[in-house]
């Protein structure tokens, strides 16, 4: 997602019409139309996710995989149907190599707590990045204190890459697993995923993604990626809470032990043993969130439908043009100069701090990110305390850019220029 | 606007680009961390005291946003001479001003009349829920600090 990305903006974006979509774009914030520029935090959602969540509730809904009754069957057509478009959205090999999770947190911890502590040892090696969010390092951290492995973290440089020569060094035979995002939350970065992936395996190392800012922006094909682990967030996905997903390579998933115990996840209980259903059952212990998802089924069919390639370039497009008139604000850094990057625009002003940013733009209606984005060491690399963070999605245009900048001039009559 | 230009007065302005008693106190007797973990603030304040019950020396250093660091800065001002149970009620005081609706900033206890003033600059985040842990906290890590403990946090 370069700015010299072949991908081109195809006249048909109907982004008013996409807008439509989504009712929350429709209100006001402080008595000003809302430009909503949070969506790296958690997408809007369209209608047609509120309206298919409302509909298995009013129509066809009922516990999934119990009862032989009509409603539990059509319940769990729905659900599986679900599942099915997961495996779809990221060209998974079958519908079984997906777990449904709470998020991408919850499919982090899971792998880390299953394939982890089967597999990783005192003097081991896991490794991520500088980039990575809270959640895909400190499972790592707690797999470590238990196992007495090595965490060992790839470095970035100035611009915000990671460098691919110090990664190669961190490659041997002890390392057993690299844990990367695809996208950088915090800064926008697009990891050279493939290249990375290939690598590990060559080392004999497993490869894990965190897709939480890929899936929703760009195609994602865990096949033609060739990694081992990729998951990703409903909520973030222009879907729901409390709903995200976990591929895996099938031989990995029916390798790993169970995650939680309960009901839905066994084949067999007395109180001397238990056995436990084939993946992905044996990881979703419990009733799984079957309303979110469907939502999360209707989310990915509404990506799709407005086409991938198209998100891309549109979002692109408005990232690119953020960061141009940002750069020309008196006293803006950007933080981020990846030559890949996602359509997410981190930012400093000199003469303010983030939050105060934040609080000041917000009453003109813009809605950005403040803080350290859950990423605490890319702060400490670029020597930030908090940053502000604009994250575009699909239904985000030009002159909502133009809002933040305009906003951005209350910042300095307020603070100096 | 109205309510932005009230958060950001003037004086909280000039204390967040120059704090006051912004430098850490050798020897202190007391000193504590504070951070707010939902945007990453911290501050660091110590205490000086001067053996009789009162506070010879309070300052701080840290990184945040302009209303926690004026906080900050007013605070140790406000503090500086003051016995402990004075300072102390001095942050019940101050807390009512940033967060109690019903609370008339200018209307505070006789005993700190003279500061009314400088108190109620900060009764403007009163309008901005999400901000009054960053004016608090510093206030928050000071009482860490002569309590004994080493760390403070808004959660």
């Amino acid at each position: 997602m370069s700015p010299d990305s072949t991908a081109t903006v195809r006249p048909n974006y109907d982004v008013m019409a996409i807008r439509e979509d989504f009712p929350i774009l429709a209100r006001e914030v402080f008595g000003k139309p809302l430009v909503y520029l949070d969506t790296g935090a958690s997408a809007q959602k369209p209608r047609q996710v509120i309206r298919a969540m409302t509909e298995v509730m009013e129509e066809t809904y009922s516990n999934v995989h119990r009862g032989v009754h009509f409603l539990s069957q059509a319940c769990t057509d729905r659900f599986e149907a679900a599942r099915e478009t997961v495996a779809r959205f990221i060209n998974a090999r079958e519908a079984d190599e997906i777990v449904w999770t709470r998020g991408a947190t919850e499919a982090l911890n899971l792998v880390a707590a299953t394939w982890g502590r089967t597999n990783v040892g005192p003097g081991d090696r896991i490794v991520i990045s500088t980039l990575e969010h809270h959640s895909n390092i400190v499972p790592w951290q707690l797999l470590r204190d238990e196992t007495g492995a090595e965490l060992a973290v790839i470095p970035v440089d100035d611009a915000g890459e990671v460098d691919l020569d110090a990664y190669a060094g961190l490659l041997d035979g002890r390392t057993k697993l690299v844990s990367v995002t695809h996208v950088s939350n915090s800064i926008g970065t697009v990891l050279p995923i493939r290249q990375m992936a290939r690598m590990a395996h060559d080392k004999g190392a497993l490869f894990m993604v965190d897709g939480c800012q890929a899936a929703p922006h760009m195609a994602v094909d865990v096949q033609e990626l060739d990694v081992d682990f990729y998951c990703f967030s409903g909520h973030k996905t222009y879907g729901p809470t409390g709903i995200g997903a976990l591929w895996g390579r099938k031989a990995l998933l029916d390798a790993m032990p169970p995650y939680q115990g309960g009901g839905e996840m066994i084949a067999h209980v007395t109180f001397e043993k238990s056995t436990f259903k084939d993946a992905p059952h044996k990881f979703e212990a419990g009733t799984p969130a079957i309303v979110e998802a469907v939502g999360l089924g209707a989310a990915l069919d509404y990506i799709e439908a407005v086409g991938r390639d198209a998100i891309l370039a549109h979002e692109t497009d408005v990232a690119e043009y953020a960061r141009e008139r940002l750069a020309a604000v008196p006293g803006v850094r950007i933080v981020g100069h990846a030559r890949e990057r996602g359509a997410i625009v981190s930012f400093t002003m000199a003469q303010a701090h983030p939050h105060d940013i934040g609080t000041i733009i917000d009453r003109a209606g813009v809605a950005v990110r403040a803080g350290h984005h859950c990423a605490f060491p890319v702060m400490e690399r670029f020597d930030v305390g908090a940053t502000a963070r604009a994250s575009f999605g699909l239904y985000n245009m030009k002159s909502e850019v133009d809002r933040l900048v305009e906003a951005l001039d209350e910042v300095a009559e307020i603070f100096g220029r | 606007m109205n309510e932005l230009r009230e958060l950001y007065q003037e004086v909280i302005l000039d204390h967040g680009r120059s704090p006051r008693n912004f430098r850490r106190i050798e020897n202190a007797d007391g000193e504590a961390k504070g951070d707010n973990p939902l945007c990453g603030d911290r501050v660091h304040v110590y205490v000086k005291l001067d053996g009789t019950g009162g506070l010879d020396d309070v300052a701080f250093q840290g990184r945040g946003c302009a209303i926690t660091t004026a906080s900050a800065s007013m605070m140790t001002e406000l503090l500086k001479g003051r016995s402990e149970a004075e300072a102390r009620r001095l942050f019940d005081v101050f807390h009512a001003v940033c967060t109690d609706e019903a609370f008339d900033p200018l209307d505070v206890p006789e005993e700190f009349e003279d500061e009314a003033d400088r108190l109620q600059v900060m009764a403007g985040v009163r309008q901005f829920p999400m901000r009054v842990k960053c004016a608090t906290l510093p206030w928050h890590t000071f009482a860490a600090a002569l309590d004994g403990k080493q760390t403070a946090t808004t959660e």
